[in-house]
């Protein structure tokens, strides 16, 4: 399914433009090389050659020397609606993907109350018509309340538009429920995604176990709470023939599980976050936790190199940010009792080109196509730069330094683990579902025509 | 030094200028008058979330005898009951121009939070299961007076290591002494990973012989509930630190307060080689020492032309 056809976006104008001589890059379609995309209507006319696009009185952004990317895709955003609006509503939370290159995004369910009802989803639907400048879709919990308990009425949910389900934020603690949804799912459809950590092993952990907990007497979170669980669900959906999306992978063990079900033929599919491969758990030597403390913790380098490992070979399809805004009451207090989570949508795509690609730890295509790798799990159709797709365009200039946090958020939570670093590489204009979704202000005024 | 929030970020040469200011407090202690002016007008308060007998009151003390001026603030029955947040607190408490802060907080990093949201010098009095510099600087003040020296020394600690902030800044304090740290109790209550500190780490009591020093750390009754030990029996009968398990050359020290019976036996803690009222004595002088290195001591010049003013360190031979 195309990407409006599942998700919800506030209607606008259809771009009409031309991305003079960009240096367009989309590795799944096969596209690389300098041209003139042409985007008419909302939809990629054509990969003109340089400087033969076709203005027809079109707007023309001069992109010589700027890369275009399809634009990338989060499965895992919390918008924070309804309940805590304070921190983060679908309007600045979808600005906040625009402004990081998004041109679709999925929230999750974990908010208060939480999204439980087929009412829950069609008034999500409603505010996200109203005011998203990205597509959302809205996935709702497996359980009833999240409690763990009950199944929400999930055949309901699915017709009311529910893109999928997720108690994230929570794990599912009942084997034999977590089984019930697994079996439901071939009534309704729609992935189930996994927050896996088994709370009898993680308890009051605050940071991931190991010397550096010890080090601080921080309560640890053991590797072994994240990758039991999926072994668990991996088991489960094997046997039930279940689709499964592992979300927030944080630890070594992990990922060779996921990587050995894939193997086994399991349909489970997994996400890392930007935060987990770019930092570890010696960053909280700083108890720091307004960029440090969040669920699954940082876990070591050798826990980080494992899930780039895990990129490269698609043992984990995509990047997620898990962007988890809160206010700053809530993590001006010490470290555990602050609360989890960073927003991550505004710096995702630059942390990991300055991380991971200008090192050299990875190739430009390999980010260009994690990025937007979300979707499909989902059953979404991948954004694509091929002519005739639908104009989903990430616009970067990979040269630009800037300095997060320097110019405010778009986000209306500040918690951002790249809070006050240079980052190099930047999102300059994001096209999504054919509408001009994000300029950056400094750069639409330098080319104004 | 501007705070004191972590024996990490002490040097050995900090740490002994603090050992040798507190050696000369020691003399104070023997007047009939005990107390200097050196803090005269100046203001120094306790911030304590969590109860305490021992470091309150010895900071308190030690305040009064430095003639500061002192505000002692319990969580229980204060603004904190009324949901104030810690930094909401501080500002309110640093709008008195405190010369110092001293915090005891159930959270680690709680200190040094404080440091960032306040002018005056921050002095960390416990910080959840993180660092207790004041306790690791007064035990090795105690070990520095009766040994001479710890370098080469091989001192254990022994018990609860897990949930101990006394254990982790000991461990510290004693290696940057040069002592050989060994750390030991049930795998349970061994912190994953504490062995990159340093330290060896032990789950028997067999070797405890070949120690210096054994440091017996506090066993909270809760433990049990939560099935970090099966029983205070078995607990007892495998890593309790009695006459039997150790020699009389041997050195005992705990912080307090003490479970007879559980991590000491009775007759361990009266025994001649049993430091503790010594380390309670420490106390007293090191926090001192730690308040007058602060806020009258190393490079801050002294003010001139203000006579007998606020604000101006006084010679400590000099009775108030």
């Amino acid at each position: 399914m195309s990407l409006t056809e599942t998700l919800d976006v506030r209607p606008g104008e259809a771009a009409n433009l031309i991305l003079r001589r960009a240096t367009v890059l989309d590795p799944v379609a096969g596209i690389a090389g300098v041209h003139d995309v042409v985007v008419r209507g909302g939809r990629i006319a054509e990969l003109a050659a340089p400087g033969d696009g076709d203005a027809d009185g079109a707007e023309v952004v001069e992109a010589e020397g700027l890369h275009a990317f399809p634009a990338f895709f989060d499965p895992h955003v919390h918008l924070r609606t309804p309940g805590h609006e304070h921190k983060e509503d679908v309007e600045t939370g979808t600005r906040a993907a625009a402004a990081g290159g998004y041109c679709g995004l999925l929230a999750m369910a974990n908010t208060q109350p939480s999204v439980s009802t087929a009412a829950d989803i069609a008034s999500l639907r409603e505010q996200a018509r109203a005011g998203a400048s990205v597509p959302v879709g809205f996935l709702a919990t497996v359980t009833r309340g999240m409690k763990g308990e009950e199944l929400t009425e999930m055949v309901e949910l699915r017709e009311a538009g529910a893109v999928g389900f997720s108690d994230d934020g929570l794990p599912i603690r009942s084997a034999r429920i977590m089984r019930r949804a697994l079996q439901y799912q071939r009534l309704c459809g729609g992935t189930i995604a996994l927050h896996e950590e088994d709370p009898e092993l993680s308890g009051d952990g605050v940071m991931h176990e190991g010397p550096v907990s010890a080090a601080l007497g921080l309560a640890g979170i053991p590797s072994v709470s994240e990758s039991t669980m999926i072994a668990r669900d991996a088991a489960l959906a094997a046997y039930e023939e279940a689709r499964i999306h592992v979300q927030h992978i944080s630890a070594a063990e992990s990922v060779e599980i996921v990587r050995a079900a894939k193997a086994a033929g399991v349909q489970i599919s997994a996400e890392a976050s930007p935060h987990h491969l770019c930092l570890t758990d010696e960053e909280v030597r700083s108890l720091d936790p307004q960029r440090f403390k969040m669920n699954p913790p940082l876990r070591r380098e050798s826990d980080r190199q494992a899930l780039i490992e895990g990129l490269r070979d698609g043992t984990l399809e995509c990047v997620a940010t898990d962007h988890a805004p809160h206010q700053a009451e809530e993590k001006e207090v010490p470290f555990e009792q602050a609360a989890m989570g960073v927003t991550g949508l505004e710096t995702a795509f630059a942390a990991l080109h300055t991380e991971l690609v200008l090192p050299g730890t990875i190739e430009l295509g390999l980010l260009v196509e994690r990025m937007a790798g979300g979707a499909a799990p989902f059953g979404i159709e991948r954004p694509a730069l091929a002519p005739g797709s639908e104009a989903n365009i990430a616009l970067c200039d990979l040269g630009a330094e800037w300095t997060v946090g320097e110019d405010g958020y778009e986000s209306r939570s500040q918690n951002s683990w790249c809070a006050g670093r240079t980052l190099t590489g930047r999102v300059l204009v994001t096209l999504a579902a054919g509408q001009v979704a994000f300029r950056l202000r400094s750069f639409s005024l330098g080319v104004a025509a | 030094m501007k705070h004191l929030l972590a024996i990490e970020q002490l040097q050995r040469e900090e740490i002994e200028a603090i050992l040798d200011r507190a050696e000369s407090f020691a003399e104070v202690g023997r007047r009939d008058i005990k107390k200097v002016p050196t803090l005269r007008g100046r203001t120094v308060v306790t911030l304590f979330y969590e109860s305490s007998t021992r470091t309150s009151s010895s900071f308190e003390l030690a305040a009064k005898r430095l003639s500061a001026d002192l505000v002692s603030v319990k969580a229980a029955g204060s603004s904190v009951d009324k949901g104030e947040s810690l930094k909401d607190t501080v500002a309110t408490l640093s709008a008195y121009d405190p010369a110092a802060i001293v915090i005891r907080h159930p959270y680690a990093g709680a200190a040094q939070m404080v440091a960032g949201w306040t002018e005056a010098a921050v002095v960390n009095a416990g910080d959840g299961k993180h660092e207790h510099p004041s306790q690791a600087l007064l035990d090795v003040y105690t070990l520095r007076r009766r040994l001479g020296s710890l370098e080469g020394k091989r001192i254990w600690i022994v018990g609860d290591v897990l949930h101990s902030r006394v254990a982790r800044s000991n461990l510290i304090a004693f290696q940057r002494m040069g002592a050989e740290v060994t750390v030991c109790g049930p795998p349970t209550l061994i912190p994953r990973g504490i062995e990159e500190l340093g330290c060896d780490v032990s789950h028997s009591l067999e070797r405890l012989g070949e120690a210096d020093v054994v440091y017996a750390l506090r066993l909270q009754q809760e433990r049990m509930t939560e099935s970090f030990v099966p029983s205070l029996r078995e607990y007892a009968a495998t890593f309790q630190v009695d006459t039997r398990r150790l020699s009389p050359r041997q050195l005992l020290m705990h912080p307090g307060p003490v479970n007879r019976g559980v991590e000491l036996s009775g007759e361990a803690i009266d025994s001649p080689q049993s430091l503790m009222t010594e380390q309670v004595a420490a106390g007293l002088v090191v926090r001192m020492a730690i308040l007058y290195e602060l806020l009258a001591g190393g490079e801050r010049p002294a003010p001139v032309g203000d006579g007998e003013g606020a604000g101006r360190p006084t010679p400590i031979g000099q009775p108030a």
